[in-house]
């Protein structure tokens, strides 16, 4: 069941025609053996060179949908090209312009560093390129451990191996399965500047997170899934300006005791000291009320110093988004 | 084979092989170990009672069959534990998700884990000439018949790591099956010496035809025709090699 509002479905947007889909999935389904259907009906195009972040509650279909186009889990219904190249009939070509960094860490424990990523590059049939490698081991602050065993290293230093092995042949597209899961507050900005890096050198990006302000810090697009549907795939300023609340905040000249009666009515909140006033509005609606107040404000006389507005964190969107419908929680 | 990912077969095989030099001394030291001691046993303790087995001294006579028990079970271990382990850490991911198909995968497991038994089994020859002396006749063939047969029973072993789901499993079938078949095919003994009804019974277990080639290449003499026992390993390689085509085909037991 959609919690979504009718007219915003799934779709490519209206700057399609001029970008190129560096992967097409189409009608992308899956159930498990064990019956549970992870995916159904699943479309999207995502564009060369974009970060695309793919939002949903635990359980929602995420890691089934990357699993699916890297290889990992056959699908049951549906098409997925990658390049071009079709995932079950041209697997080879389509491979190998991916790279996968997986929701677990999965490491061997007594290989170095910098052989565990030696290995993937061997395995994507890469000859030997130690300069790249140190490359990409310095930009995620991995060189000094590229002897260590992998076992000796921290979560945080883990999942960088796991990215350092996903890009040792040069993918044009990588997967990062929840990158900053376990991964402490300054670490997970370092991990931002890698992903910027990324993008600035042209690869494509598709994460997936529960860290909200995560995706609206770094992805140009994004999609919300729900019990294995994708509910909308918007750019990331869109879908604030389009479902985002935002808050009215009015700075008083004289503090109120109060908010008078004949303001009641509306949706409105003293601060502790009186001194201001917040007014939550929908910016989709055709009235958002703001010149109503103000006129209000000023017929009774309350006089206003300053005003300014907020934008509601991506989280409150989301909420609204994947909210289940009031009858199926009662049922 | 113009399509096969060669730099992939050689990482997965330099990966394998690693994990070996890593830990070469326990992976030698044991089954020279137990070959010493089948020598005392059986070489001493029972040689002094038989004397020869079809004009071969007893104590050359069981070289061949030493070498072919390390053999099996060393490429049935090598190979069931070399592709349980990533399934069972998780690293698995990366071969399914990397340009690598059932060729290049096998290649590289089997390949690493037949490489170490047949110098595990080399090693053990070169122990035994410590204690008795030892003629091989046909030495190209003993050569050749110890890399088919590790060849073919690293592909069953391979078949066990990619079945097991628990390292239970996957220790149960080398000992409830294996070892069994290499003491009841004629290892230690000729399948002559057996009474009609079990030399009979004992043609139906496939390691009498690998343990009669192979003695054949040492002393020229066999329990079945030499020709039958390299169809017999040849028919072994081609059944497994189709179980694990089919297995990477339906991604059974690999992907969901
Ligand atoms: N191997 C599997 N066998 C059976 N069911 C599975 C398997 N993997 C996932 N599922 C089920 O499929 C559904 C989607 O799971 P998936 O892992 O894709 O979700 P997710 O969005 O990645 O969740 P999370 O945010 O917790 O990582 C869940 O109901 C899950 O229980
Ligand atoms: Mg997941």
């Amino acid at each position: 069941m959609r919690a979504m509002p009718g007219p915003i479905t799934p779709g490519p947007s209206e700057k399609d025609d001029t970008m190129t889909a560096i992967i097409r999935i189409e009608n992308l389904s899956k159930q498990y053996g064990s019956g549970t259907k992870a995916l159904s009906g699943v479309s999207l195009d995502i564009h060369e060179g974009e970060i695309i972040a793919l939002l949903g509650p635990n359980g929602a279909g995420k890691t089934t949908l990357i699993s699916i186009i890297c290889g990992l889990v056959v699908p049951t219904g549906g098409t997925v090209r990658v390049g071009g190249h079709d995932i079950a009939t041209q697997w080879r070509a389509a491979r190998k312009l991916i790279g996968l960094v997986p929701q677990e860490i999965a490491l061997e424990p007594f290989e170095t560093v910098i052989n565990a990523v030696r290995f993937t590059r061997g395995l994507y049939g890469e000859g030997p390129d130690d300069a790249y490698i140190e490359r990409v081991l310095r930009s995620l602050a991995l060189w000094d451990k590229r002897d260590a065993m992998t076992r000796e290293l921290s979560g945080g230093m883990k999942r960088r191996v796991l990215i350092a092995k996903a890009l040792s042949h040069r993918p044009k597209v990588l997967f990062l399965d929840e990158p900053t899961a376990g991964v402490d507050v300054a670490l997970r900005r370092e991990m931002w500047e890698v992903v910027d890096q990324l993008r600035r050198d042209g690869v494509t990006i598709i994460l997936t997170t529960h860290y909200l302000e995560e995706a609206e810090e770094m992805a140009d697009r994004i999609g919300v899934i729900n019990h294995g549907e994708l509910l909308l795939v918007r750019p990331t300023a869109d879908l604030m300006g389009e479902f985002g609340k935002k808050t009215l905040t009015i700075e008083l000249m004289e503090p109120l005791a109060a908010i008078p009666d004949a303001l009641s009515d509306r949706a409105l909140r003293l601060s502790d000291d009186g001194r201001s006033l917040a007014y939550e509005y929908d910016t989709r609606a055709d009235r958002t009320g703001i010149a109503h107040l103000l006129g209000d404000l000023a017929r009774k006389g309350i006089m206003v110093r300053d005003v300014s507005t907020r934008q509601s964190s991506l989280e409150e969107v989301f909420m609204t988004l994947v909210a289940e419908p009031r009858q199926e929680v009662t049922a | 084979m113009s399509g096969v990912n060669w730099p992939g077969v050689g990482a997965i095989f330099q990966h394998e092989m690693s994990r070996f030099f890593r830990t070469v001394m326990q992976s030698l030291l044991s089954p020279v170990l137990s070959t010493v001691l089948y020598f005392v046993v059986f070489g001493a303790a029972i040689g002094g009672r038989i004397q020869s087995v079809e004009g071969v001294e007893y104590g050359a006579f069981i070289v061949p069959g030493l070498m072919m028990l390390t053999i099996l079970q060393q490429s049935v271990s090598n190979a069931s534990f070399g592709i349980y382990f990533p399934k069972f850490s998780g690293t698995i991911y990366e071969y399914l998700v990397s340009p690598v198909g059932w060729i290049e995968v096998t290649l590289g497991f089997v390949g690493a884990a037949a490489t170490k038994a047949v110098l595990i089994a080399l090693v053990i020859l070169l122990t035994s000439f410590f204690f008795v002396g030892v003629h091989i006749l046909h030495p190209v063939w003993m050569l050749a018949f110890l890399v088919l047969t590790a060849t073919g029973f690293s592909l069953l072993g391979f078949i066990i790591g990619l079945w097991a789901k628990s390292f239970e499993q996957l220790q149960i079938v080398p000992m409830m099956v294996i070892t069994p078949l290499v003491f009841l095919g004629g290892a230690f003994y000729s399948a002559d010496m057996l009474p009609p009804f079990w030399e009979g019974v004992a043609k139906l277990n496939p390691v009498l035809y690998l343990v009669s080639g192979f003695r054949w290449a040492f002393f020229g003499i066999a329990d079945v025709p030499v020709g039958v026992s390299l169809v017999a390993v040849g028919l072994m390689i081609a059944a497994c090699c189709l179980a694990i085509r089919w297995i990477f085909a339906t991604g059974w037991r690999l992907r969901e």
